[in-house]
């Protein structure tokens, strides 16, 4: 089985202007398998939000290779890589990043829009990711009429519309409470076990991480643990 | 990949989810289209009434007049010497280069018909002076070269006389009128030609043969005026000296004498006028043309916040797969929707604008065409300048600052 995401060796060096350059990433390793549920933690500055860019492929390794369900990536140029955003990766924020006075149904659209599918077939789309997340009868809504809860899960409609290989999901709990947090990382359980999407978190909270089947843990550029979760007894 | 048509409706979403400042950033353009097709408009007009007035006094016209005289040391003004006659004319009309000549005897006497009299210039001219005024009758006719030279007493009357004369709307072709107790039969009516570039009401005359007016009304055989149409433009100069020459020669000047007439052109005045018509034209346009450039900055100006503003929804679109093309694509798109849109409203407002001035201030204006497409397609012009920039930097952000950007 190809791995969905293949690092070996993966470096980040950001230079900055008159001091010492940041090292972000040290030579990191790390395999994932299509239908894993990876919760990436870490304290602030251990490097995990830079991993997750290369991974998202919003950014570019300084060293080591990346390979994306089976293709090198790092050589790839702007489009190609917007292409691939487009067509495999889906992303969640923590600011939910909807836009605003736009119904839920138009936001999940809008990966489906760059991603050049005709209308009708997005309208279908887009109402079936909004059942998948339970949000049918909100298709109307704009995100102003919408819980935290209710916003984070049309981010995540819009996430799986274009039915990605990897779904990566950065700190999706941090602006929500308790209830709707425990709803979410419900929802990507439920993504995961029932339409075996491969899912990355990045998050710094354990309680959250614990939904996850995978705990990988970075520290100063490093993955300093990389283990399974064990069952839920922990929650 | 993204279609130009999906790029569009992104970029009208967009206009739509910001509804007031999409209005306001357009109001820059609609005022700058609306000035330039208001102050076109009006220049076109100033420029057309002008070559009118130009052209109702005649066509390529050339006037002389007589001169000064000085009797026991009083000297009158130009016009104050008899020394113009009917064979001046004649022999005018043999130079080359002429096409009309008409003499012209001006009288001021009282008509008479029926219960109705009215003091006006009456004028004794040639056949020739419906060609060389440019003025024709709009009912009956002219009078002959042989009723001219028989002296009939036939009379055209200028549209001002007819109302004067027959309040009543009774035809007044056939009827007999009294120029100072001479009865003419009225055959023609001039057509109406309004006032002139001075003011004077130009219809406010009557015409006779100027040989009538000669025998019957001053008795002498001097004649006001003469006017010489030359066969172009072109002709006007030659036209013009050959006259002074031939003048001199049959009046006997010759040395340093003063000239007892003077000879005039119209073509100078047109020029002039015609010239300071441009140039107020020239002058509103480039007035109009800032305006629209600064609403083009203004435009530049709010894609600029816009672009800043919607930082976080740039990344947004980056991450969900947008190349930077589309992004550029969108934000140029707005930018000209904003621009051409502005500039739609503005033709409608400019349209409405110069009809208001030509109903409220009597100032010709027209609208032509080319006004309009040439300030709509200015208008987008305008906005993929000024659109560029802002377009241009939103699709160079850095995705993951953009995302992080609060």
């Amino acid at each position: 089985m190809t791995p969905v995401v293949e690092v070996r060796g993966l470096r980040k060096v950001y230079a900055i202007e008159g001091g010492e350059d940041v090292v972000a990433l040290r030579g990191v390793d790390l395999t994932i398998d299509p239908g894993e549920f990876v919760a990436v933690m870490g304290p602030s500055g251990s490097g995990k939000s830079t991993f997750m860019h290369i991974v998202g492929l919003l950014d570019r390794p300084t060293a080591g290779t990346y390979r994306f369900a089976g293709h090198e990536v790092s050589s790839l140029d702007a489009d190609a890589l917007a292409d691939l955003r487009s067509r495999a990766l889906g992303f969640v924020f923590q600011a939910y990043n909807l836009l605003p006075r736009t119904t839920a149904m138009e936001n999940v659209e809008l990966p489906m829009i760059y991603a050049g599918v005709p209308a009708d077939k997005r309208r279908r789309a887009a109402l079936e990711a909004l059942d998948a997340v339970g949000l049918g009868k909100y298709a109307h809504h704009q995100p102003n009429q919408l819980s935290g809860g209710q916003q984070q899960r049309v981010a995540i409609a819009r996430s799986i519309v274009n039915q990605p290989q990897l779904i990566l999901a950065d700190e999706p709990t941090g602006a929500l409470d308790t209830a709707s947090s425990e709803d979410v990382m419900a929802l990507f359980g439920r993504l995961n076990v029932e339409r075996g999407m491969t899912v990355m978190l990045v998050t710094h909270e354990a309680d959250v991480a614990a939904h996850a089947r995978r705990m990988v843990m970075f520290r100063d550029g490093n993955i300093v643990s990389d283990e399974p979760v064990r069952e839920k007894a922990l929650v | 990949m993204i279609s130009l048509a999906a790029t569009l409706r992104l970029a009208l979403q967009a206009l739509v989810r910001n509804r007031s400042r999409s209005l306001l950033t357009m109001l820059g353009v609609v005022i700058g289209v609306a000035a330039v097709i208001v102050t076109v408009a009006i220049g076109t007009g100033a420029k057309t009434s002008v070559a009118n007035q130009i052209n109702g006094l005649g066509s390529n016209l050339v006037i002389v007049i007589p001169g000064s005289v000085q009797t026991s040391g009083a000297r009158t003004g130009n016009g104050g010497a008899s020394t113009l006659t009917v064979q001046d004319g004649l022999a005018i009309a043999k130079l080359p280069g002429v096409s009309a000549v008409s003499p012209s005897v001006n009288v001021r006497a009282q008509l008479v018909t029926g219960g109705q009299n009215w003091q006006t210039t009456v004028t004794g001219v040639a056949p020739t002076y419906t060609t060389v005024r440019s003025w024709d009758v709009s009912s009956g006719r002219f009078f002959s070269q042989p009723e001219t030279d028989e002296a009939a007493k036939v009379a055209v009357l200028g549209q001002t006389v007819v109302h004067q004369l027959f309040p009543d709307g009774s035809d007044p072709i056939g009827r007999t009128v009294l120029v100072r107790g001479v009865p003419f039969t009225v055959i023609g009516l001039l057509s109406a030609k309004g006032q002139s570039g001075a003011g004077q009401d130009q219809d406010d005359t009557a015409l006779i043969p100027y040989t009538s007016a000669l025998e019957r009304l001053t008795g002498g055989t001097t004649i006001s005026t003469l006017m010489v149409s030359a066969v172009d433009g072109d002709h006007i100069e030659s036209v013009q000296s050959q006259i002074t020459g031939l003048l001199e020669q049959r009046h006997g000047i010759v040395g340093g004498k003063a000239d007892d007439f003077q000879v005039r052109n119209l073509q100078d005045i047109a020029q002039a006028a015609s010239a300071t018509a441009s140039i107020l034209g020239l002058l509103l346009a480039a007035v109009a043309a800032v305006s629209l450039l600064v609403g083009g900055i203004g435009i530049m100006n709010i894609m600029l916040v816009s672009v800043t503003e919607r930082t976080r929804e740039i990344g947004l679109r980056v991450a969900l797969g947008a190349r930077s093309a589309a992004i550029l694509r969108q934000f140029l798109i707005e930018a000209v929707v904003l621009s051409t849109g502005g500039g739609a409203i503005g033709v409608v407002f400019g349209i409405a604008g110069a009809a208001a001035i030509a109903v409220f201030a009597h100032w010709p204006s027209s609208v032509s065409v080319s006004a309009v497409l040439l300030a709509l397609a200015f208008s987008a012009a305008v906005g993929v300048f000024f659109g560029y920039w802002p377009a241009r930097k939103a699709a160079r952000l850095d995705p993951i600052s953009a995302l992080r950007f609060e």
